[in-house]
């Protein structure tokens, strides 16, 4: 279980980027934090990565408070920053660099073909495609196999068709370990369509303003009216938390 | 939509772009497109012969390339040219190793420690602009007029090019990368070698070249204070017994000898930077 609690975080210019936020996070849990940019929600997933720490509160993973990145804690970027002059094979064996060599080849083999890399592993990354890229970091954040997966809106910058077939794949991967993930995205859509649960954050100060449980069967189908109604009702609860009242049906198109 | 849909036409879209992910097909460095390079320096060469040949030019204080050839030629037979470029190149090599080994820990350690930058960078960058030939008399006076003066002479020269490359660069990396790094919990020296150093080092290639061609500007100088061999004693040499062509004949070896090396440690380099997504000129 992952838990935060009371967390502030101000940034030394002045800026108060998140106050007094509280969550919990289940093990197992699909979380997905939405919001506008601004809202806070890029800065809580570093504060639970220990990539920044806290101004106040305290984050804690199984009752171990997160001072500092952790070997349980995975972590996908929104760019895949794969290192360039590695292969990509070399890229992934960067999350298991203390194991032995056979067994660390072994491992980066295994995660490569679960991302569907496998006949990849010897390119460079600038011959990779955006999606390819950003199944290869998939691959690095799962070798080593962490009880947490922390993405920051890993799919945003891929285009449509890419974007659902990774949402889809993601789901698979989830199915073989099932890590805690939590997803910070700005697609409703994208949060509706994974999440166990829908966390809506607002800005000035970022705080947590809704969260929802998204009464939908799996696999879940973007066409299904009870998702179109979840994700109306996503839509307005953003809408007030950017301070902007739209048109719930405006808003859904 | 529904997620069938979705997800087959991005096998769809996927599977044709793994080819196109192929690798350009690689140009082969044909023998013609490398002797464009010769084109000029013959060119002058076979002009100022012929301009003397025919006598629009006087050939006596700039000797003509067959004469600078002939006397190349000489001193090849006579030992003496061995000798002289084994001097200086074994001069260039032990200042190149110092120069380098010092610059890269000083470079990488500032680079990347904001404390020891404050200390050691503003004396640095002092010391560097001091001009080389200031510092004979002293190294004269502190290592002696034999060999170790003359390498550390060349080190220093060496030095400044990879110190300062170096550590600009290092503060250059993509802080991207850096997090990932971060992100796995690595070391201070995992941070520098795996990520910070392969970052930077299209850019130490540049700076190697550069203090490689500071190397052997650096070795004349040393080699004037008070040499007994090397091509920089065979320059001071033709100067003082009037002889041009000697004079050339030393410059022409310093140029052949400084294209190779930056040849060699040019062409050494590329195969660790093949992972370059670079800009490539058509041709």
């Amino acid at each position: 279980m992952l838990s935060v609690t009371q967390v502030d975080k101000r940034y030394p210019n002045g800026v108060l980027a998140l106050a007094g936020l509280n969550l919990t996070v289940a093990a197992g849990e699909i979380l997905a934090i939405v919001g506008g940019s601004g809202c806070g929600k890029s800065t809580l997933l570093r504060l639970i990565a220990g990539l920044d720490s806290p101004t106040a509160g305290r984050i804690a993973l199984d009752g171990t408070p997160v001072t500092a990145p952790r070997p349980e804690i995975g972590l996908v970027f929104q760019e895949p920053r794969l290192m360039p002059w590695l292969t990509i094979a070399q890229n992934v064996a960067f999350g298991i660099r203390h194991l032995q060599a056979g067994e660390r080849t072994r491992r980066v083999s295994e995660s490569l073909a679960r991302v569907g890399m496998a006949s990849q592993s010897g390119r460079w990354p600038r011959e990779l495609s955006g999606g390819q890229a950003q199944r290869a970091a998939l691959a690095r954040a799962l070798v080593g196999r962490p009880k947490v997966l922390l993405l920051d809106e890993p799919f945003s910058s891929l285009d449509a068709l890419t974007r659902g077939d990774l949402q889809e794949h993601l789901l698979d991967l989830w199915g073989d370990d099932q890590p805690t993930m939590i997803l910070v995205t700005h697609d409703i859509e994208e949060a509706l369509f994974l999440a166990d649960r829908v966390v809506v954050m607002q800005p000035d100060p970022g705080r947590i303003r809704t969260a929802m449980v998204p009464p939908l069967a799996r696999p879940r189908d973007r066409a299904d009216p009870d998702f179109l109604h979840c994700k109306r009702r996503l839509l307005t609860d953003l809408g007030h938390a950017s301070g902007v009242a739209r048109h719930p049906v405006a808003a859904s198109v | 939509m529904n997620t069938e849909a979705i997800s087959a036409a991005g096998h769809a879209i996927a599977t044709p772009s793994f080819a196109a992910a192929d690798a350009p097909p690689s140009r082969p460095w044909s023998g013609a497109n490398r002797l464009i390079g010769l084109i000029l320096p013959l060119g002058l060469a076979l002009a100022w012969e012929t301009a003397v040949a025919l006598k629009w030019a006087d050939g006596r204080l700039l000797p003509t390339p067959s004469r600078i050839v002939a006397t190349l030629a000489g001193l090849a037979q006579s030992g003496e040219l061995t000798s002289h470029v084994l001097a200086t190149l074994q001069r260039v090599a032990l200042g190149f190793a110092f120069g380098v080994a010092a610059g890269t820990v000083m470079g990488a350690v500032s680079g990347y420690w904001t404390l020891a930058r404050r200390l050691v960078d503003p004396t640095l960058q002092a010391l560097r602009n001091i001009p080389s030939i200031a510092w004979v008399p002293m190294f004269i006076l502190w290592f002696g007029i034999f060999e170790t003066s003359k390498v550390i002479l060349i080190a220093v020269g060496v030095f400044f090019p990879i110190y300062l490359s170096l550590s600009a660069a290092i503060r250059g990396v993509d802080r991207k990368l850096v997090e990932v790094g971060r992100s796995f919990r690595f070391s201070h020296g995992e941070m520098i070698t795996r990520i910070l150093l392969p970052a930077t080092l299209p850019t130490y290639v540049v700076a190697l070249r550069s203090g490689l061609g500071l190397g052997w500007m650096f070795v004349v100088a040393a080699e004037f204070m008070g040499a007994e061999e090397g091509l920089g004693f065979l320059l001071i040499d033709g100067q003082q017994t009037g002889r041009p062509a000697v004079i050339l004949a030393s410059i022409t070896a310093f140029a052949i000898l400084g294209k190779l090396t930056d040849w060699l440690l040019a062409s050494v380099s590329a195969r660790f930077l093949t992972w370059q997504d670079s800009f490539k000129p058509a041709e």
